[in-house]
Parts: structure tokens; C-alpha cells; sequence
């Protein structure tokens, strides 16, 4: 489903993806470890079409599609949907205006009828329920005067509501207490399903108590250093980033 | 079109003239306020950018153009010809004045209830003397100001509004301003009155229209007197012709109690000066000050507000966002004034811009004057352009990047226009709004 291949990106003269591999199939949860300022929230950024990156050098295929030539909106519509780290803020846009435009825009490229407002409102409602996240919040603007956590509970509602194919967490999980925690772990197994894919990208082991993933990988200054089974995030837990580093140089030494 | 080399004395002749054609209309109390009015001018003249409350407006280009005078240029306009300007659900209370002058055959004064008087200044200055000698000319003061000077020496039609005591006029009362194409270019100066006596209620709209893309002058002046404990909506929206100079002052003198909102929405005008300035005379009154200028092209938007604090435990707020796109040019002028006696004074400025293009421009300046010592006074201005990671949130999202925009810029404006009541008014400069964004087609998909 998606391909990453000897990716390379930089924001202005700095380098910061150094040649990234990853293959991730459909029914699959990847979750893609790292110290802070290794490229994780990077590389979910550049999957979601961020312009501020710089691809140098390698290639990204979506079902065997250049990733990498598609708009924002084109890869939301082809099923990419990033949870962001820092959800915006967008004063004046109502929720509900905002979540209506997006569900419809995505339904209209899949060949589906767009939804009017009744049918709308009662799919909202439906999986607004789900995530515990309050109705209120349809009638604010988009993020506006939300706190953390339901700025991070808004994301995994937006992503049940418009049912992507592949989703990326940028770090979802930061600043979250343990209730919140659970929520947002919740959301997201709910969204597991053997026609979607998921990568987790977290900088704690915490959240996969509750998201168990299939394969981990630990993306150190700007190279996915090691690859294994859910174990090795509780191996990271115990030894730190600093703990892996070391055994890896000293397995290149050896 | 002949120029105007030395303004003062053009305005003098043109005076002599008009007061020949009003003489004797039983306006003869006026004449006096008047003749003081027009000496004032031809000592002041028009204002330059050395006037400090104009450094950034020049208005040589209005001052040189010969304007007439409404009186010779009567047009008669049929219904069906304004029906284009309706505002749907609004109500049937409405004066509407054709190149400054009243026209009965388009209006309709509907029944706004019992005792309330709705009706042109000119048959006011001979049924409603007592309440004109009363207030008129008493607020908008014509010393300082060249814009209020003309328009006191030449008033001679708008509107007439009483609210008698006690009343709650539900209905929204509009006052629809139309200009249309001219032989020459004219000089309105539309006079509106509205009296609000205590313990009354009332929604007004000034609405300023154009049928043509012609050059005009439209300068308007609207003093309200709000008795105590009265509740007042004030709307205003100017769509002048691209063309036209249009100069505007609200002066407000609000009662003990009272509460005030002022909503405006300037679109149109090649240059335009928007003051509002509500004196909070009575103990315990509030205004909202609510605003919204959208510039594109060459046009030049100035809004210059003066807020004054005269008495204690007053609240006022200021919120006046503009959108500025093409070579315009923005200005925000906020000027609060505590008066020594307002203690307890609680007033808010806040002024947000977005600049479009790289041509574009705003000045924004706020200013305190605090002569008291126990008030909470804050003030705030940013100037932007579109948030860039707002766009990529709402791409991210599937949203395309121009309806992306749209919706952006929408929810800057609606800012100002969700502080508006009035559900049809509130509506109809929501369509209005979206119009006049680029992208503004493909809200209407997503509204």
C-alpha cells in the first residue's frame, strides 16, 4: 500500500530525512519510534503533502502511485489522513462547516453522494458518540480555545468520521493524561480493519500499551536504525534511544 | 467635469445659492446653525494629511471636483429598479431616498407601532419641529470637523426616526440611500435623526446603494440620541459605487443605562472616510462597535473611531476587522477618550487585518487618552496575511486550496458578523461577504 523509498527531505539547509525505507501493507500497524528532532513528525508531515518540506531524493508510492506529485487534498481524497502533533486553530470556521466541506469533498471523490445536512448531522452524532468528544464543540470554530486533549480527541474524531485508508498519528499521544490516553488508544483500534493501514508516530511507549503494532521502528537522525515486532518498543522503554544507539555502534564496530 | 481650485470659496457660492432655493420652507430656526456651519468650513476647508486624524487619507481628489447640488437632478425610479437591493425577511418599514432626496412612492413607513414617527427629514423639519430644535445639530459638532460642517450647512432631506417612550419597534426600520447616474457629478449630504426616548427599543439600517459606477459624494451624518435604558441596533452597510467618495460620521449620545451596537460593513467607495463616535454620557451605558471593511482595486478605506468614556461604570467594545486585496489601502483609527469623572470605565479595542497581495496596505492606530484613574482600558491590533498552516490543515483534510481560502477568509469576516442579531440582516451581508470574495462561489457548496 505504501512505499517509501530512500527518502531524503530537508526544510531550508538543514537535511533532516536521510534516506527513510518503509513498506506498509493494508491491515497492517506500523508505529515509527524516535528520539525528538529525528524526522518522525517529518516524515508524517511529508506523507500528508506539507509544502515546507523539500523531497530531495528518493520516491513515495500509494498504491503504486507517486505519492510525492499529489496535492494535500488529493491525498486526503485518495484516503491519507495525518493526525497532526499541533492542530490548528481556525477561528471563525464553525466544526460543523468545516467537517461537512471535508466529508464531502472525500465522498465526492470516491464516488459517493454527498451528504446534506440531515444525513450529515446524524453521522456526526454517531461517531461524535464514540470518542466521547462533546457535541458542543460542532458549534465552536474549528480547534479554537480547545484544550490539548480535545484538540488530540478531535483529530482521531475527524479521522472516524471521514474513514480513511491510511492513517498517520504524529504523535498523538504527547501530552495526553492516562483518561485521554485511553480515548484517543480506543479511537484508533477502532479504526483497525484489514482493508486500512495505520502508522503510530510516537516519541513514548506509553500509548502502545493500549495500540498494540504489528512491527516498530526506530528513526534516529533521519535513518530508520532498527526494525522489529512490538517487543522492541518495550525494549526501548527499558534501555532508552540513547541504550539502542549505543548497541548499534558497537554492532557496526563489531 | 470643471475643477475646484479654491475649494472654500466654491462651497460658499454653491451655499448662496442653496439657501435662496430653501429660503422660507419653514426651516427658519436652521438658518442661523446653518450660515455658522458653512463660515466654519470656508475657515476650515478640507482636511489634509497634515491633520493628524488624516495623515493617511488625502482627499484633494474629492475637493477638487465641482459637485452639484442634489436639488437640480431629480430622478424617479420605479420599485422594480431597487428591488435587486431587498433584504429578504426584513419587515416593510423603509424610507428610501433616490440621489439624496426622499422618494414616497418607493417607501413604505409600514406600521411601526403606535406614536413611533418614521419619516423624511423634510416633512419632519414641519410636523416634528420641537424634537428637531431639540437634538438636531446638537451632537455631531460641526467646529472641528469640515465633513460635518458641509453636511449642517446643506442638510436638507434623510431620515427622521422617534422612538417615543416605552416603545419596541420588533421590525427592523431601513433607510435605503440610492444613487444613480448623473449629468454631473453630485454632492449628497443625507441628514439622519433618530430619537430614542427612555426605556425604548429599535433596529435600524442605513443602507447605501449605487444603480451606476458613477463619481458621487455622499456625505452622511447620523446623530442618535439614545435615552436612558434604550436598546439600539445600529446597522450600516456601504456599497457605494467604485467610483464615489463616500464620507460618513455615526455620533451616538447614549443616555444613563442605555445600549448601543453599531454594526457596519463597507464594500464599495473609491474613497472612504467611516467615523463612528459614541459619547457614553449616562452612568452605567454600553456600546459594541462592530465592524468590517473589504477594500480591493485602488480603494482606500478609513475608519476612524472615537469612543468616549463621560461617565462612570461604562463598558465599551471595538472589534473591526479588515480584508484588504489589489493596491487598497486600510486604515484604522481607534481612538478611546476617558473623561476624568469615568471611573470604573471598562473599554476594549481590537482591530484585526488581512492583507491579501503584496500591494495592499493598512494603517492601524490605536490611542488612549485616560484622564481618569480607576478604569481598565486594552487595545490590540494584528495584521496578517492567510494563515498557512490553517490552508494546509483544511487541505489535509480534502478540502481544495481555493475553497480552503474562501472558507478562511469567510471565518475572518464572519468574525464581525456573527456578532450581528439581526437574522436577516446577519444573512443577507453573509451573501453579501461571500460575494465579494474571489473564491466566494465555492462557499456556497460548503455553507
Amino acid at each position: 500500500m505504501l512505499e517509501i523509498k530512500n527518502l531524503h527531505v530537508r526544510a531550508g539547509n538543514h537535511e533532516i530525512l536521510k534516506g527513510v525505507d518503509l513498506k506498509v501493507d493494508v491491515g497492517e500497524v506500523h508505529s515509527i519510534m524516535g528520539p525528538n528532532g529525528s524526522g518522525k513528525s517529518t516524515l508524517a508531515q511529508v506523507l500528508a503533502g506539507r509544502e515546507t518540506y523539500e523531497v530531495t531524493e528518493g520516491e513515495v508510492l500509494y498504491d503504486g502511485k507517486n505519492l510525492l506529485e499529489m496535492a494535500p487534498e488529493e491525498r486526503a481524497c485518495e484516503g491519507i489522513f495525518m493526525a497532526f502533533q499541533y492542530p490548528v486553530e481556525i477561528p471563525g470556521v464553525g466544526s460543523a462547516q468545516f467537517l461537512k466541506a471535508a466529508l464531502n469533498a472525500i465522498r465526492k471523490a470516491r464516488d459517493l453522494e454527498e451528504l446534506d445536512a440531515m444525513e450529515f448531522l446524524a453521522l456526526v452524532k454517531e461517531k461524535i458518540k464514540l470518542l466521547g468528544v462533546d457535541e458542543k464543540l460542532l458549534h465552536r470554530s474549528v480547534n479554537e480555545g480547545f484544550s490539548g486533549g480535545e484538540k488530540k480527541r478531535n483529530e482521531i474524531f475527524q479521522m472516524a468520521l471521514l474513514e480513511p485508508r491510511l492513517c498517520v498519528m504524529d504523535e498523538t499521544d504527547s501530552g495526553l493524561d492516562i483518561d485521554a490516553l485511553k480515548i484517543v488508544a480506543k479511537g484508533v483500534n477502532d479504526m483497525r480493519s484489514p482493508e486500512r493501514a495505520i502508522i503510530v508516530v510516537t516519541h513514548y511507549q506509553r500509548l502502545l500499551n493500549y495500540v498494540i503494532p504489528d512491527y516498530v521502528h526506530v528513526l534516529v537522525d533521519g535513518r530508520i536504525v532498527k526494525s522489529g515486532g512490538k517487543d522492541l518498543a518495550l525494549e526501548l522503554e527499558e534501555k532508552g534511544y540513547a541504550g539502542i544507539e549505543e548497541e548499534l555502534r558497537a554492532g557496526a564496530k563489531a | 467635469m470643471s475643477v475646484v481650485t479654491q475649494e472654500r470659496d466654491y462651497y460658499a457660492e454653491i451655499f448662496a445659492d442653496f439657501e435662496k432655493a430653501t429660503a422660507g420652507n419653514g426651516q427658519g430656526w436652521l438658518q442661523p446653525v446653518r450660515r455658522a456651519a458653512i463660515a466654519r468650513f470656508t475657515e476650515l476647508g478640507f482636511p489634509t494629511t497634515r491633520d493628524e486624524d488624516w495623515r493617511f487619507t488625502n482627499v484633494a481628489p474629492l475637493a477638487q471636483i465641482a459637485f452639484q447640488l442634489t436639488s437640480d437632478s431629480r430622478v424617479e425610479l420605479t420599485p422594480r429598479e431597487i428591488a435587486q437591493f431587498a433584504i429578504p425577511g426584513l419587515g416593510d418599514i423603509q424610507l428610501v431616498f433616490v440621489n439624496g432626496r426622499y422618494a414616497p412612492t418607493l417607501s413604505s413607513t409600514g406600521l411601526p407601532g403606535h406614536g413611533v414617527s418614521v419619516r423624511s427629514l423634510a416633512q419632519a423639519f414641519k410636523d416634528d419641529r420641537d424634537v428637531l430644535e431639540q437634538h438636531l445639530t446638537r451632537y455631531a459638532a460641526y467646529a472641528h470637523d469640515a465633513f460635518i460642517a458641509l453636511n449642517t450647512a446643506f442638510m436638507d432631506d434623510g431620515a427622521f426616526v422617534h422612538v417615543p417612550r416605552g416603545r419596541v419597534v420588533e421590525k427592523p426600520i431601513r433607510l435605503l440611500y440610492v444613487s444613480t447616474a448623473t449629468a454631473d457629478p453630485i454632492a449628497t449630504h443625507p441628514r439622519n435623526l433618530i430619537v430614542m426616548d427612555e426605556d425604548s427599543q429599535a433596529v435600524i439600517v442605513e443602507d447605501y446603494v449605487a444603480l451606476d459606477a458613477d463619481v458621487y459624494f455622499s456625505n452622511v451624518v447620523t446623530e442618535v440620541v439614545v435615552g436612558q435604558n434604550s436598546v439600539l441596533s445600529h446597522y450600516m452597510i456601504e456599497r457605494e459605487s467604485h467610483q464615489a467618495f463616500s464620507v460618513s460620521t455615526l455620533r451616538l449620545e447614549q443616555g444613563r443605562s442605555s445600549n448601543v451596537t453599531s454594526h457596519r460593513v463597507l464594500l464599495g467607495g473609491a474613497l472612504v472616510r467611516n467615523n463612528v463616535h459614541p459619547v457614553l454620557a449616562g452612568e452605567g451605558s454600553e456600546c459594541l462597535i462592530n465592524g468590517l471593511f473589504m477594500a480591493t482595486g485602488s480603494q482606500h478605506m478609513d475608519n476612524f473611531m472615537r469612543v468616549e468614556h463621560a461617565s462612570p461604570h461604562c463598558d465599551s467594545r471595538q472589534f473591526y476587522h479588515g480584508i484588504l486585496d489589489g493596491r487598497s489601502h486600510g486604515v484604522f483609527s481607534g481612538r478611546i477618550i476617558v473623561h476624568k469623572d469615568a471611573q470604573k470605565t471598562d473599554a476594549k479595542q481590537t482591530n484585526k487585518n488581512l492583507l491579501l497581495s503584496q500591494e495592499a496596505q493598512i494603517d492601524s492606530k490605536p490611542q488612549l487618552e485616560i484622564y481618569a484613574d480607576d478604569v481598565k482600558c486594552t487595545h490590540g491590533a494584528t495584521i496578517g496575511q492567510i494563515d498557512q498552516d490553517a490552508i494546509f490543515y483544511l487541505r489535509s483534510r480534502g478540502i481544495a486550496e481555493d475553497a480552503a481560502r474562501a472558507l478562511l477568509l469567510f471565518g475572518f469576516a464572519g468574525e464581525t458578523l456573527e456578532r450581528m442579531k439581526a437574522e436577516p440582516i446577519r444573512r443577507y451581508l453573509e451573501t453579501l461577504v461571500a460575494q465579494w470574495l474571489p473564491e466566494g462561489k465555492l462557499l456556497e457548496e460548503v455553507r
